[in-house]
């Protein structure tokens, strides 16, 4: 038996069960940027967060743009004995991959630009339909997708890694950061406020209106 | 439309959480979903987000023990093995995760060693150690503080993605100390099995299901299918 979409509205917007222990919650409106944290085992349930297709959508595309210029310009030079060695983005993971180290070279290429990418697309598509009310095809699957691929988009945690890298080189040649670096830097923000103004059950509900 | 909804609402009243209540929890959308009459093999679909839908992950603690002993059995090789190989002058050093911590500690980055320690070698390992904890006390159906076991969970699952620090630290050396210059390094074999620690360490805090840690205070014990 199915249920029809409307119902199934009806239902989300009355209860919700915790992730961390399954208790069942009400669902109550809640004050602007603030969180619902299960009454049992404190993991989140859900946050209120104003304008949140906006400004996600407009977070998700700053993101993308980032990410462009990221791949486009020298990302690290290494300065050493006269000569100049640039690098950019994508030059580890073909080292790595020149070095028979493909699995590396492919977890690297997707937890730094691949997934990254993919999720932005993602949340720019479906936002932007639920922005201008079109319904397009594929948009819930993709949202599950972008929800789904979060945790393995890992951007801070290769810029912690350059700058370990960095410390380590220092003494040996000099390193200059590039534009693609600052863009870098600047996506790793962008990643992170998209994660602080996303409020995911905000956007379910926009799109359960679409049929 | 508010037949549904109501129906519901009395049902919470007798059961505090969804699986008591014969309704699914979709992971990925947080859509409540009632239980088909029919129980059999056939796989339910969240009718919202299309994700499989399930009252428990299934075999969540066979498949996050099988992950967790993967682990465990690849951290061997991750830290036997260099990780980088430099080459000066004609001379290699081959450097596995540890002589990396220690050389920063001797040129005086403590900062930087303490980073690289706690990412690549505490982290797994306390992985390894909660997840086993956390499953163990599971299958002995303990009470024992189970929001704090929750809570360490939730931890645990954050953390574990700052593991791959150092392969990325890898990438970033290979990428800009390379042939043509005095020094060389080049990618050991010991990244390959430490990245699939990450990743396994990664899938198997996903696999284990928190909501196994509050089934067995519920009463209503039959009805919690895992």
């Amino acid at each position: 038996m199915m249920m029809s979409r409307r119902c199934l509205v009806a239902m989300t917007q009355t209860l919700i069960a915790c992730h961390g222990c399954d208790l069942l919650h009400r669902v109550r409106p809640l004050p602007e940027k603030s969180k619902a944290r299960c009454s049992r085992c404190g993991t989140l349930l859900y946050v209120h967060s104003p304008e949140t297709v906006n400004r996600t959508l407009a977070l998700a595309i700053t993101g993308l743009v980032f990410l462009v210029i990221a791949n486009l310009f020298p990302f690290l030079s290494l300065e050493s004995q006269g000569t100049v060695l640039e690098t950019t983005l994508i030059t580890g993971t073909i080292i790595l991959s020149q070095q028979s180290m493909a699995g590396p070279a492919i977890l690297v290429l997707l937890t730094s630009m691949l997934i990254p990418g993919l999720l932005l697309g993602a949340l720019v598509y479906v936002l932007w339909a639920i922005k201008r009310g079109y319904r397009l095809p594929a948009g819930r699957r993709l949202f599950r997708l972008a929800l789904t691929l979060r945790p393995w988009s890992m951007t801070e945690v290769f810029l912690l890694g350059i700058l370990v890298s960095v410390v380590k080189l220092a003494k040996m040649a000099a390193i200059i950061p590039g534009t693609a670096l600052f863009a870098f830097l600047a996506l790793v923000f962008v990643l992170a406020a998209i994660n602080a103004f996303m409020d995911p059950r905000a956007i379910w509900e926009k799109m359960d209106k679409w049929s | 439309m508010g037949k549904n909804g109501q129906m519901v609402m009395t049902c919470a009243h007798a059961a505090r959480t969804a699986a008591g209540a014969g309704l699914f929890s979709c992971h990925s959308c947080s859509l409540l979903v009632r239980r088909p009459s029919m129980t059999g093999r056939v796989t339910v679909r969240c009718p919202r987000c299309g994700a499989r839908l399930h009252l428990r992950k299934p075999n969540s603690i066979t498949r996050s023990w099988a992950l967790l002993i993967a682990a465990l059995i690849f951290y061997i090789p991750a830290n036997l093995f260099p990780v980088t190989i430099t080459s000066y002058l004609g001379s290699i050093q081959a450097d596995t995760i540890m002589s990396g911590v220690i050389f920063f500690m001797q040129t005086g980055s403590w900062g930087i060693a303490l980073i690289i320690f706690v990412a690549s070698i505490v982290v797994p390992i306390a992985k390894l150690i909660v997840l086993g904890g956390l499953l163990i006390s599971v299958q002995r159906r303990s009470r024992w503080r189970p929001a704090e076991r929750t809570r360490l969970y939730r931890i645990t699952e954050l953390v574990g993605r700052w593991s791959m620090l150092d392969v990325f630290v890898v990438t970033v050396l290979v990428a800009l100390v390379r042939l043509g210059y005095l020094t060389t390094i080049q990618a050991g074999v010991g990244v390959v099995y430490f990245a699939a620690v990450v990743v396994i360490t990664m899938i198997a805090a996903m696999t284990f299901d928190p909501r196994l840690i509050w089934d067995v205070l519920e009463k209503n014990d039959e009805s919690n299918a895992h």
